[in-house]
């Protein structure tokens, strides 16, 4: 055989026309397949362009960062406002920013799940790619298209409710909220619950039943032991809003229990990396190379010693039997995990609802500029994020970091796809549309943030080039 | 009526747009009745065809998405800037007020998280950043903007059906035209 020493086998989203992923696959001599290098093709800028900004327009700027988790930017923003304030938010403005947080949540979960994932569960990996989207489910299962569809516009509708508007809204303040909930949109919500609560289930059943019918799969599917990162309350229970940090280790050990957000720096380091735009964070004590952690709902439940909700808790209990009381690493189990979390959401949505207290009209306290630093946590639908600011004595902002949860699952999402590359591709001149698949599928059990650009709600396109040491093409597969 | 094609892209934005395309909620399945969505974040997507309509998201930031519009100018019969990024280059733009470099610097040298033994990132595989975020209509010509951040589902929703019915959507309601 020829030498064919170092070749390069690239994926990527076909012709760039909707950009921002795209994968190399680095082969050794054998052919075999060395190590994956996932790119991440975006950059906007914000730590430079926000400096010399007043810190009081950052819950309004930086929810532009994304357009699927822009509440969680607002309220990890929002908390650094009031640290660098000193105030605390007024009580029903507080329970009004969890609220809408939940929504955020739900309308994301459901997104992930029914517009992005089902059509694998449902219509097959192997189906037509044409039509393995939710349009194909709506033809096929319109009641289940039609559900999802709904079950996110119930998430939706609690920003739109509240604030008047979906996306990027405008209301979360220091101090609390700007606008209260009205009775009547209150009504309107809390007559939507069963329905949303219903469509959770049946997702649930989509997932178990695939689960069972496809049990080695699942099982051996991107296993590798990471360390976890999530939000937990005062008892251990899993929580999005507000609460404090755990670390575990690969068998469950807990590394950090309680640990306040404002200290994440000395846990949490960054590395950037020439091959991507996202940076490298990883768990300080055990440095770059042994530090790799995961964030998200399969953290969190790994983390969490319980669930909030009765029905959640039961469906939670089954989650733990997975991993027989150690963390569940297997990728796949992401989306179990995410079920779960949006069930609890729906149910801990409507005991806010509930609460007599949402439609008061003490929604905002004030205060003004005090102190130089704020730094501000919450849980993104893909997990913790942190928000740090620095401001001059004006409250000019001096110095801002941002750390996104995509970013800190992306050593984990590089080491999956190298994983899955490797058990697939053995002569690296043939790529099987299955190994397509299930990179795909790899990246699409994380839910980053930029999947979205890649594919929405289809199939994620992709092209690969096998390219020899020499730059010169070997073989181009197209889907 | 033949069926028509549409396709949708993102460029330099926060998906934002793309998510309140979504907003439009069971419309969508109104909306492929009347047409195929052929390119997006919503269908598989190869080369993207001769279309009717091409929706756009974001600003234009690199030198791939400069190759990208002038691609889907190529192929689209109608280009849409679809909100404020697409538009007049909004939020993405704001970089503009430095040098790209410090831009650069700032996220993946000086960062207070950064361990300082990183790289910048410059694989080939990765695109080349503009000095300069611009909007679509300083690249291609642009035959529709539709404003916002993002534009409500509602006005999005108007917007593609009028298209779709052969009528050319009318903006001039304040409602509907709104920047923010
Ligand atoms: S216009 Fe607004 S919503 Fe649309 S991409 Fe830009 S920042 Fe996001």
């Amino acid at each position: 055989m020829a030498s064919i020493e170092k070749r390069k086998i690239i994926i990527s989203p076909v012709t760039r026309i909707e950009g921002h992923a795209r994968i190399t696959i680095q082969l050794d001599e054998t052919g075999a397949v060395d190590e994956a290098l996932f790119h991440v093709n975006e950059f906007r800028g914000f730590e430079k362009f926000c400096e010399g900004r007043m810190y009081t327009e950052m819950p309004t700027i930086t929810p532009r960062i994304c357009g699927i988790c822009p509440i969680s930017h607002s309220i990890a923003s929002v908390k650094a406002c009031e640290m660098i304030q000193g105030i605390k938010p007024a009580y029903t403005g507080n329970l009004l920013r969890r609220l809408i947080q939940l929504g955020q949540n739900i309308s994301s979960h459901a997104l992930s799940f029914f517009h992005l994932s089902s059509p694998d569960f449902l219509l097959g990996y192997d189906s037509d790619p044409a039509s393995r989207n939710i349009i194909g489910i709506a033809n096929q299962f319109p009641d289940i298209a039609l559900r999802g569809i709904r079950l996110r516009k119930f998430g939706q509708e609690i920003s739109e409710r509240i604030t008047g508007k979906k996306i990027h809204i405008m209301g979360i303040a220091p101090g609390g909220m700007a606008m209260p909930l009205t009775a009547e949109n209150r009504k309107a919500l809390l007559d939507w619950i069963p329905e949303a609560k219903e469509t959770v289930r049946i997702g649930l059943e989509i997932i178990k039943k695939f689960h069972r019918e496809n049990e080695a799969m699942v099982k051996s599917f991107a296993t590798s032991p990471t360390l976890y990162l999530g939000m937990i309350g005062e008892n251990g229970e899993q929580e999005l809003y507000d609460g404090n940090l755990r670390f575990i280790d690969t068998d469950g050990t807990i590394l950090q229990d309680q640990l306040d957000p404002k200290r994440y720096l000395e846990f949490i380091a960054e590395r950037s990396v020439n091959w991507s735009y996202l940076k490298y964070p990883y768990y300080k004590p055990f440095g770059f190379d042994k530090g790799f952690y995961r964030v998200g709902p399969l953290a969190r439940l790994n983390v969490a010693s319980k669930m909030k909700t009765p029905e959640a808790q039961e469906e939670f209990l089954l989650f733990k039997a997975i991993g027989n009381g150690k963390p569940v690493h297997g990728t796949f189990y992401f989306h179990y995990a995410r079920l779960i979390e949006a069930l609890c959401s729906v149910e801990e949505a409507e005991m806010l609802l509930n609460n007599p207290a949402i439609t008061s009209t003490d929604i905002q306290t004030h205060g003004r500029w005090n102190y130089n630093e704020g730094i501000g946590c919450a849980e993104a639908p893909r997990g913790t994020l942190f928000h740090h600011y620095i401001t001059d004595d004006t409250g000019k902002l001096k110095n801002v970091n941002l750390l996104i949860a995509t970013g800190q699952n992306n050593p984990s999402m590089n080491r999956s796809i190298t994983e899955v590359a490797k058990q697939y591709i053995h002569d690296g001149t043939k790529v099987s549309e299955g190994m397509l698949n299930r990179v795909e599928s790899t990246i699409r059990c994380y839910d980053p943030c930029l999947s979205c650009s890649t594919h929405a709600i289809g199939q994620m396109p992709m092209e690969i080039d096998i390219i020899d040491k020499d730059g010169k093409l070997v073989d181009h597969v197209i889907r | 009526m033949q069926k028509k094609k549409i396709a949708t892209v993102w460029l330099g934005g926060c998906s934002g747009c793309h998510m309140s395309l979504l907003d439009i909620d069971e419309r969508i399945l109104d909306l492929v009745k009347l047409a195929d969505i052929v390119k997006c974040p919503i269908v598989d997507g190869k080369e993207l065809p001769e279309v009717d309509i091409t929706l756009v998201e974001g600003s234009v930031t690199s030198d791939e998405h400069e190759r990208e519009i002038l691609h889907i100018r190529k192929q689209s019969k109608f280009v849409v800037a679809l909100g404020d990024c697409a538009v007049m280059t909004n939020v993405t733009g704001m970089r503009n007020y430095f040098h790209l470099q410090d831009v650069i610097d700032t996220a993946y040298v000086n960062a207070i998280s950064n361990d300082r033994e990183g790289q910048l990132p410059d694989h080939p595989a990765l695109l080349r950043l503009n000095d300069k975020v611009v909007p679509l209509q300083e690249v291609i010509k642009v035959d529709f903007v539709i404003p916002g951040c993002p534009p409500s589902a509602d006005v999005i929703f108007y917007v593609l059906n009028e298209f779709l019915n052969d009528r050319v959507p009318d903006l001039s309601d304040v409602k509907k035209l709104r920047y923010g």
